[in-house]
């Protein structure tokens, strides 16, 4: 079995169920849809938009946000949920910040932010798919023990001092008003669209998260692939890390508070089934685009935050419950 | 995406002819605040407000995350950027994440000042101290020796022994004591540690070692509510004087039945007040950020830069009677 034969000789259907969606010939669609909507509302309620700083510092409120849920996305469609990635945030900053105390440099902080992301979502694969244990238990468990020792170390106290190459991450512009935090998501994008969409692993997540069982019958390593995945959560967690502490320019053990469910909201959001087997990166990354533009608009016209909150909660009831309603309602017309 | 890019590719090509427009409207001072809903901060806004009636050509925004995160505060400030606010006004969820983003704000122009919760000096021009530590030690004092021309006993009653702000009042109240107050025998200090439980436990021990007690002063929020209780339940009401920093919406049933003649905090509303008046001064360049500069804060006063450019506003405000009615209703 090649990857050629199944890309392209085999249709693995992404759902047994049509959603509502596919009415309206895309979710991805949708939500271009959405998103210009949202950028022409902006564009007319607040003069500061359509300005090409304003446009670039927009991105910086969802791109660590987005480079996470770009895996998480593949670890939902393959069944499985990491809730502790905030956590690993926290934890990779505190490494990093210990090692910076240490006198360490940009690259050596940089290979431990993505070292420690890897090692903790090895450490919740080797939980899940060794001892079998369900993945929500498990990162709602490592999410207190790593933000735990985030804060034993740390207590109170803050790691700050971090030199200026290390700020370039989170801080710097590639050119003009290009920040390398953007460019950085359109290549991780790029990479993970290639990775789910156009290779036999990518295949193999969505075989998976359809059912597991026939899955291991037709061969599919599933607790492998699964162990790849958290690990691939992880890293991208360091990565997020990495960026984040370089924007804050310190660390602290609160750090990316309760990033976990944006991120969970920006993958569902995109169309990502919660409970597995379908889903989209360009839905992924729309989602991401959409709650960066809303919090923004709604932060240039001064409406409190909580409004944004409400937004997205709607959002996201509309976004689980619509496929399930319109199933029920077609068989109940069909029965 | 193709739409999305081109979209964007034009929003550029347009933004970069797009010139501001020439406002001639007020001035824009923006004060976050940690979280938004905190009865606080909403004192603080009323003050603000007030401000900017009485200067006059301000429009004041009052801003802030849902929950009390920096990363919260940072969108806010990037979207404060964006509307080219005149100056940033902020208490800060955390003093050296917002740096960054505040610095970015100073560079495009922006004044930016702290207050109540400060930010590392070089992330803001100025910063604004609600008081300080010997203004503390010196008004929780004073408030037990207000009721007591005769002077007396008095017991402090605070927090753990490790909280830093309260070990600084108290070892500041010792020193103002001998000088100021030589009648008043300060007999002990006992350990709450910011539990009600273990506040009334070290309430009642106070009562019972020293029969001639005649104030107890608790500088911390929890302490002084389980002190009043503790006097009142045990019928010592206009014997024991109970005092300290209290909220005002929490302790004024203790005022009203006499348990407390009166505390004090921070004014929340004189704090948003004079933040707005030294983000104007500065942006209008009446006042100049450096040591020793001296800004005027209105009808507050004055206050005078430090080394570090910060200042105390004033001494804690007082409560009694006559005025906690009035703000126990703000915070």
């Amino acid at each position: 079995m090649t990857a050629t034969d199944l890309a392209t000789n085999r249709h693995v259907p992404d759902r047994l169920d049509k959603p509502l969606t596919s009415a309206l010939l895309s979710w991805e669609m949708l939500l271009v849809l959405v998103a210009v909507a949202i950028f022409i509302v902006n564009s007319l309620a607040s003069p500061y938009f359509l300005n090409a700083w304003s446009l670039s510092d927009l991105t910086f409120n969802f791109v660590e946000k987005g480079l996470i849920a770009l895996a998480m996305a593949l670890l939902i469609i393959s069944g499985e949920i990491d809730l502790s990635v905030a956590a690993i945030i926290a934890l990779a900053s505190t490494f990093m910040g210990m090692a910076l105390q240490a006198g360490a440099d940009t690259p050596v902080l940089v290979l431990i932010g993505l070292s420690v992301g890897l090692a903790c979502g090895a450490f919740n694969g080797f939980l899940v798919t060794r001892l079998g244990l369900p993945s929500i238990v498990v990162t709602i468990g490592t999410m207190s023990l790593f933000r735990g020792i985030a804060y034993i170390i740390l207590g109170d106290k803050a790691y700050r001092g971090y030199p200026s190459s290390f700020a370039f991450f989170g801080q710097g512009y590639v050119g003009w008003v290009i920040s390398f935090e953007i460019v950085l998501f359109a290549v991780m994008a790029a990479v993970f669209w290639l990775l789910l969409h156009r290779t036999s692993f990518g295949r193999t997540v969505f075989v998976i998260g359809n059912n597991p069982v026939a899955a291991a019958f037709s061969g599919v390593r599933v607790e492998r692939v699964k162990f790849i995945l958290f690990c691939l959560t992880g890293l991208m967690a360091g990565v997020a890390s990495i960026l984040l502490t370089s924007r804050l320019g310190s660390t602290r053990p609160s750090i990316a508070f309760g990033y976990e469910l944006e991120v969970v909201t920006m993958v569902v959001l995109g169309g990502v089934a919660i409970l597995g087997g379908s889903g989209s990166i360009i839905g992924v990354v729309l989602a991401a685009l959409i709650m960066g533009l809303v919090t923004f608009g709604l932060g240039l016209l001064n409406v409190p935050g909580i409004v944004m909150s409400i937004f997205t909660g709607l959002l996201l009831i509309i976004v689980i419950a619509l496929p399930i309603l319109w199933r029920r309602f077609r068989e109940a017309r069909s029965g | 995406m193709s739409v999305l890019k081109k979209l964007f590719a034009t929003a550029a090509i347009t933004a970069a002819m797009f010139v501001a427009p020439a406002s001639a409207q007020d001035m824009k001072i923006a004060l976050v605040v940690k979280s938004l809903g905190n009865g606080f901060f909403d004192a603080a806004h009323k003050g603000a407000q007030n401000a900017a009636e009485e200067i006059g050509g301000i429009e004041v925004i009052y801003t802030g995350p849902t929950s009390a995160t920096a990363e919260g505060q940072i969108d806010i400030v990037n979207s404060l950027i964006a509307q080219q606010v005149d100056a940033i006004a902020i208490s800060a969820n955390d003093p050296d994440a917002l740096v960054p983003a505040l610095k970015k704000a100073m560079d495009r122009g922006i004044t930016v000042i702290s207050w109540d919760s400060g930010v590392a000096p070089e992330g803001r021009q100025v910063h604004l101290n609600p008081s300080d530590t010997d203004l503390i030690g010196e008004t929780i004092i004073k408030l037990a020796a207000d009721y007591l021309p005769e002077g007396g006993d008095v017991a402090i009653l605070s927090a753990s022994s490790t909280a830093t702000n309260q070990n600084a009042w108290i070892a500041a109240a010792e020193k103002v004591l001998p000088e100021k107050f030589p009648n008043i025998n300060l007999v002990a200090t006992v350990y709450g540690d910011d539990d009600a439980v273990k506040s009334t436990n070290e309430a009642k021990g106070l009562i019972a070692s020293y029969p001639d007690l005649e104030a107890i002063i608790a500088p911390t929020t929890v302490g002084v509510v389980a002190a009043a209780q503790v006097v009142t339940d045990e019928n010592l009401i206009g014997k024991i004087n109970v005092t300290g920093l209290a909220l005002p919406s929490e302790f004024k049933q203790f005022i009203d039945n006499g348990a407390s003649q009166a505390v004090a905090l921070w004014n929340p509303i004189d704090l948003g007040y004079s933040a707005i008046h030294i983000a104007h001064a500065l942006v209008t360049g009446e006042a100049k950020a450096e040591p020793g500069a001296t800004i005027s804060i209105g009808k507050v006063g004055e206050i005078t830069l430090d080394d570090t450019n910060s200042a105390a506003m004033a001494a804690p405000f007082k409560f009694d009677k006559s005025n906690i009615e009035e703000f126990s209703k703000i915070y």
